[in-house]
């Protein structure tokens, strides 16, 4: 197991050093950079001072220097400086962060409570009334993308409540805040959990037709013991594959949502910091996401292992 | 009797509304607006876009400026602001004004007139060690400022090379404030210091602008408000609903178009929306440096095709306005009337016998409906500009221009059009000023910074120089129509249509006034007050 945790260790850092790598290259080969976008945006077409701003940033020395100077930064905690604000980018991201985690954890919170629990239903109850309508809730889920859905939420709620649910100012507790997220949190949630809710139900209908699952109620145990301890556990392997795979695409609905919302994140920031080229802001924040993937990836890896004994990961 | 009640019944109402008190501004409150986009930094003399000026401008003063109670800016309703009086000397080269003093910077300092010297000095390029700016776009604008001279520090004077009519102007207009020369670039991009009615509190990226009252303002009882709130909402929707929900007082300056001012009118029955131009129009950039269209006839065919209507009826329900590059009137104070529009090449008002006009051009170039021209129309990649040239490439159909949508992502728009990599461009051109001095100088002259397309014609170069030195204002508006028609003639950025649209606000918002011949002006916002 000690060397188990050692490979995976040394993968997860190599994976990382290809991500600095790959975003590093990718950003330099989109067309223009922050010196042509800030000269751009006033209009302006002298070449001089274009190469002024990028002699200012650093943009005109070898693209390794630049990955050298990065990489040494982000080993020492020293993120750089936001090409566009011009404050150090560790000040730009860190205050969107946890907006963001908050937003995607219940947005998590959502799909799985609302996803896990209505698929085993729809398993046991299968093919009754209450079946189909929970497979239409889900194929609606799915189909209905999350800005549309939010839209219609704060369309909704100017309509019938006179208010809009979003970020305008900062809430006063803890207690506003999750009130304020939940409701775009929904609407992220929604389609992860229509995803999570299909894939219980039919990992959970292959399981009830095992032949324990029969041997479980000839031995007299109850329809809930069967469904939820029996059952469940073992349909659950790959639901907690998908709800890892859903963790790391959450980041994509995010953006969306935020932007809807008007919720100051980092998935916004992330954009808006793409169509600036500002490199600093967008190099960091994808290798958080990156991080933040393939650490979630591990804990699943873990977890398959907590769920089935049989799973052994051998030295 | 009934005469006689009524005369009472007269008197009492009289007496009642004497003895009303006086509708009296009331002071404190948060104007909360909803901001479209990140301004790409808060240094009004760095940029050239409404998402600066709006909600920048109120940090800042000039030394003149056009009345804001007036809703057309025009050079006879220029008010002093820091400077106190000015004065022309005799041959109208000198122009010198007598400066306010006791005007306080936002961090303390005194504004003397060494700030207005290093402001200028800076902006006309004479000293390139000033740091208060790094980007300068409307260089061009004093390039007939031959110097800038301070008597002690109340008095500063602008020496010009010839006689300039419209220089009072142009420091009249919301992108000429005074900047402070003890402060850098850097701090007047994120938070700039001025000697404004507010000062800036925050500028957070995707959040918000906040603004504060400025106790030490120097025009005694400004501003009304306590603060002004700026939050950013790129969402349009989310923009929209929020001000129909009491989210936001004031919209963003012409956010509602004629399409959404029905939803929200009917959402929101108490708004108050004024429509009004914009003085931003739609204009086609054509690559004359490279063929097709280095051949004449060919962009003349260019110029013969439009029919502006469509623009204006798909786009803005009828409402944007047919004009050539200056503003029309009656908001337009330099641009032709309907009746000179019709003599300019393409205007015509019988659309097919002008297309019949482009149609023979094509024909002698060899090109027919069998043996169309194929082009590529590129547009930045978003809706104001992708929706205008879908509507263009349908009218190039008419005389056998096959053309296709080409889409450029917006932060490499100008480095294409720089780099002369395209055939024809829809374009947005906004006027900081309705002056032909602020328009011709930055758009068309050769050696400007924001001649994009690197327009070079020196005799319009010449006309423009002296059409900028007629002080005769109708020996001027003729020399203007004339650059109009040969810019026209040279299929220098033909022009579509200009833009109207609507700004909205709840009705606690008084003494709001919208100028109506430039969005970039008028945005000090001191004499606004909240009836809340």
């Amino acid at each position: 197991m000690g060397a188990y945790l050692t490979r995976r260790v040394l993968l997860m850092v190599l994976t990382l050093f290809g991500m600095s790598v790959l975003i590093f290259v990718m950003l330099r080969l989109v067309p223009g950079n922050i010196a042509d976008i800030l000269v751009d945006s006033a209009g302006i077409a002298d070449p001089k001072e274009k190469a002024k701003i990028a002699r200012e940033l650093g943009l005109d020395r070898p693209i390794f220097d630049q990955y050298l100077q990065w990489v040494g930064g982000l080993v020492r905690g020293d993120l750089g400086f936001a090409y566009v604000s011009e404050r150090p980018a560790l000040e730009e991201i860190a205050p969107r962060i946890p907006i963001s985690a908050k937003l995607a954890g219940l947005a998590l919170f959502f799909s799985v409570i609302l996803g896990v629990p209505l698929g085993v239903i729809s398993a046991v109850r299968q093919n009754s009334g209450i079946d189909y309508l929970l497979r239409i809730v889900s194929l609606s889920g799915l189909s209905l993308p999350s800005f549309w859905l939010g839209l219609l939420i704060l369309m909704a709620s100017v309509q019938w409540f006179g208010m809009i649910p979003i970020y305008t100012n900062e809430p006063r507790s803890f207690i506003d805040e999750m009130l304020l997220l939940s409701i775009p949190a929904a609407a992220v949630g929604f389609r992860s959990s229509a995803l999570i809710m299909r894939l219980t139900r039919s990992s959970m209908l292959e399981v009830l037709r095992q032949d324990y699952i029969r041997t479980a109620r000839s031995k007299g145990a109850s329809q809930t013991t069967v469904n939820y301890v029996h059952a469940l556990r073992n349909a659950l392997l790959p639901v907690v594959t998908i709800i890892g795979i859903e963790a790391a695409f959450l980041v994509g609905g995010l953006i969306v949502t935020e932007t809807v919302f008007n919720i100051p994140g980092v998935a916004r920031f992330l954009v808006e910091a793409i169509l600036w080229r500002d490199y600093p802001i967008v190099q960091n924040l994808v290798m958080l996401i990156a991080f933040c993937v393939v650490v979630v990836n591990f804990l699943v890896d873990m977890a398959y292992m907590a769920l089935d004994p049989r799973i052994k990961y051998a030295d | 009797m009934r005469n006689r009640l009524a005369i009472i019944a007269g008197g009492l109402a009289a007496a009642v509304v004497m003895s009303a008190p006086a509708f009296a501004q009331k002071q404190g409150g948060t104007l909360r607006v909803s901001h479209r986009d990140n301004p790409p930094s808060a240094s009004i003399h760095e940029e050239a876009t409404i998402s600066v000026n709006m909600p920048f401008m109120s940090v800042f003063n000039n030394l003149v400026f056009f009345d804001p109670k007036e809703k057309i800016n025009s050079p006879d309703k220029i008010v002093p602001e820091l400077a106190e009086s000015w004065s022309w000397n005799d041959n109208k080269t000198k122009l010198t004004f007598k400066l306010r003093s006791g005007v306080k910077w936002h961090d303390g300092k005194p504004f003397t007139s060494k700030d207005v010297k290093c402001t200028w000095d800076a902006l006309s390029g004479k000293d390139d060690k000033q740091e208060i700016i790094r980007k300068n776009p409307r260089k061009v604008w004093y390039k007939n400022l031959k110097e800038v001279t301070t008597n002690g520090d109340n008095e500063v004077t602008f020496t010009l090379e010839r006689e300039q009519p419209s220089f009072l102007s142009m420091l009249a207009a919301g992108y000429s404030p005074v900047y402070p020369c003890h402060v850098d670039s850097r701090a007047m991009r994120s938070k700039p210091i001025g000697t404004g009615p507010f000062k800036v509190a925050e500028f957070k990226r995707n959040e918000a602008i906040k603004l504060v009252r400025n106790p030490d303002y120097w025009k005694k009882g400004r501003p009304y408000l306590d603060a002004l709130e700026f939050k950013i909402v790129p969402n349009r929707s989310t923009r929209v609903l929020g001000f129909v929900a009491g989210e936001f007082d004031l919209t963003f300056d012409s956010d509602i178009t004629f399409p959404l001012l029905k939803d929200v009118k009917d959402q929101k029955k108490d708004a108050i929306c004024e429509a009004r131009p914009t003085n931003v129009h739609g204009n086609l950039l054509v690559n004359r440096d490279a063929p097709p269209f280095d051949n004449p006839k060919l962009r003349e065919a260019l110029v013969y095709s439009l029919d502006r209507k469509p623009f204006s009826d798909i786009l803005a329900q009828g409402n944007d306005l047919r004009g050539a590059t200056m503003l029309p009137p009656p908001a337009g104070v330099w641009g032709m009337t309907q009746a000179e529009l019709e003599k300019l090449p393409g205007f015509g008002p019988d659309i097919e016998k002008n297309r019949e006009v482009a149609r023979g051009l094509m024909k002698e170039l060899g090109y027919g409906p069998d043996k169309p021209l194929k082009i590529k129309v590129s547009t930045r990649n978003i809706a104001i500009y992708r929706d205008p040239a879908v509507i263009l490439i349908d009218q190039l159909k008419q005389i056998y221009i096959d053309a296709e949508l080409e889409p450029i992502d917006t932060t490499i728009w100008y480095n294409k059009i720089q780099q002369k990599n395209y055939q024809v461009g829809m374009n947005l051109t906004g006027a900081g000023l309705d002056d032909p001095d602020g328009v011709f100088y930055e758009n068309f002259y050769s050696t400007s910074d924001r001649n994009y397309t690197a327009y070079k014609n020196p005799e319009i170069d010449k006309m423009i120089d002296e059409q900028s030195a007629e002080t005769d204002v109708n020996k001027r508006k003729a020399m203007v129509s004339k650059i109009e028609q040969a810019l026209l003639k040279d299929a220098a950025r033909p022009p579509i249509t200009h833009g109207v649209a609507n700004t909205c606000w709840a009705p606690a918002v008084k003494n709001l006034v919208l100028q109506h011949n430039s969005i970039y002006n008028g945005w000090r916002l001191e004499d606004v007050w909240l009836d809340k």
